[in-house]
């Protein structure tokens, strides 16, 4: 069996040259959906983009081939979209704001004390987390890729993977905040931490005023996503869709 | 390398886009990439997480900066899967395995995924190494440039810092990658100051984190 000398030939003519294939395969899908009187509806949906057939084409051959279990990957999508995400890390967080030794242990040994609520695993085996307050902010980036503590936060969002929270978050960081809509006052002190090992950081954002009623549970829907990287600050009127 | 992806302090990049109630994937392509990527990884073979961060800082730049990061993820998958030999360029351009090629039992499946999410992989080791350095000691990041993988971003290069915290031993990516050796040693989360690394027209107050591995420092 002949194999490419330079891997990065045969890729490139994978997902860049292989549109006569990838029209095949759509041509195959559609006619998939004419034969099968339950697939009707599919011939409105729009015709899926070249790296999704290429995609498609890539699973099929590691299926046939036995590598890959349709039903595991499934099984992962699943995970990240509804049991694994910031809401984990939500609870931690609403957690130390009831619990005054479970915040020490949090910012003495956090990944044990993350381990204590359950959540352990890939990209959160060394976890560290940093206390936010009036004169202190921590902000969290990887400059050289995305890395981030899945177990409690789940997968990136793009903004974070994005090129210019990765170039400016080190060098700009006031101004970074802003376009979040955060302003600081001028005698706060901004803490990056770029991520550059296998250490995972989690901030502890501040505990919002009128909140002494409430109960851990509720506290723990105020808490976001952004907050728990340091672009937001926790308040009682939780903004809409910053998850 | 001193490569594209090497993106602290650079300039040019835009504004930073938020979106409202976003997806974990925006298609259903991203998870399936993500998935397979995990799925592979757990099979096992010549690879490690140092090595896989390297192949996407392997992408030609201008490829690395005009594509997302899932197709970034594409690319470095079937990268990997032809290197190895998992599959073969015949095997991508026909879509059909080689009739010669036996057949395979997946190494995950659906039962076994909550085990593979949970499992620790931790890079830490508990070797006996001795610190270079202790917390408090100001040290300066050294002034190199390797050519392959590293951890060491550019804008902290020939930089002076202070150890605030000893992280304990960790492999040391840099060798790990290219499948070197290990090289276990201790990581220290280094603070520089703003100022140190930016100049004057940053703010005195604000300072910058980064975790270094012994290898990276000198004494200042």
């Amino acid at each position: 069996m002949a194999k490419s000398k330079n891997p990065r030939v045969g890729r490139r003519g994978f997902i860049k040259g292989a549109a006569a294939s990838a029209a095949a395969l759509a041509a195959e899908s559609r006619m998939h959906a004419t034969q099968d009187p339950h697939d009707h509806d599919h011939d409105h949906q729009a015709i899926p983009s070249d790296v999704a057939l290429r995609v498609k084409a890539l699973e099929s051959l590691l299926v046939d081939k036995g590598l890959v279990d349709r039903a595991a990957l499934d099984a992962i999508v699943d995970t990240y979209e509804t049991k694994i995400g910031p809401r984990n890390g939500a609870r931690v967080v609403a957690r130390a704001w009831v619990d005054a030794a479970y915040k020490k242990r949090l910012l003495t040994d956090a990944t044990a004390a993350i381990a204590e609520l359950g959540y352990v695993g890939g990209q959160g085996e060394d976890m560290v987390v940093l206390e936010n307050g009036p004169k202190v902010h921590n902000l969290v980036v990887c400059t050289l890729c995305s890395c981030y503590p899945w177990p409690i936060l789940g997968l990136p969002p793009v903004w974070y993977k994005s090129s210019a929270y990765r170039s400016r978050a080190v060098i700009d960081p006031r101004n970074v905040l802003r376009e979040f809509g955060l302003e600081l006052p001028k005698d706060a002190e901004i803490r990056v931490w770029d991520s550059t090992a296998e250490l995972r950081y989690m901030v502890l954002p501040e505990r919002p005023n009128g909140t002494e009623n409430m109960t851990e549970e509720s506290l723990a829907e105020l808490v976001t996503r952004d907050s728990m990287v340091g672009v937001a600050k926790v308040t009682l009127s939780k903004p809409g869709g910053t998850a | 390398m001193n490569g594209v992806h090497d993106m602290g302090g650079m300039h040019g990049m835009g504004p930073i886009e938020h979106e409202k109630n976003e997806p974990v994937f925006h298609a259903p392509w991203e998870g399936r990439v993500y998935a397979m990527t995990r799925v592979v990884r757990a099979a096992g073979g010549k690879q490690n997480l140092d090595n896989s961060r390297h192949q996407l800082e392997l992408l030609p730049p201008e490829e690395y900066l005009r594509m997302s990061y899932y197709e970034r993820w594409f690319a470095r998958l079937v990268d990997q899967l032809l290197k190895n030999g998992v599959i073969t360029r015949a095997e991508l351009e026909n879509g059909h395995p080689s009739p010669d090629s036996s057949k395979a039992t997946p190494a995950v499946t659906a039962e076994m995924v909550p085990v593979m999410v949970a499992r620790r992989n931790s890079a830490r080791r508990e070797t006996a190494v001795s610190p270079h350095f202790k917390v408090g000691q100001r040290v300066r990041a050294r002034n190199i440039h390797p050519t392959g993988h590293t951890r060491l971003p550019r804008y902290a290069r020939g930089k002076i810092g202070v150890i605030v915290r000893d992280h304990g031993v960790f492999l040391f990516p840099d060798t790990n990658a290219d499948f070197l050796g290990e090289k276990p040693q201790h990581v220290y989360s280094v603070k520089f100051a703003a100022r140190e690394l930016w100049g004057d027209e940053a703010s005195p107050r604000d300072s910058v984190y980064l975790d270094m591995w012994d290898d990276y420092l000198e004494r200042a």
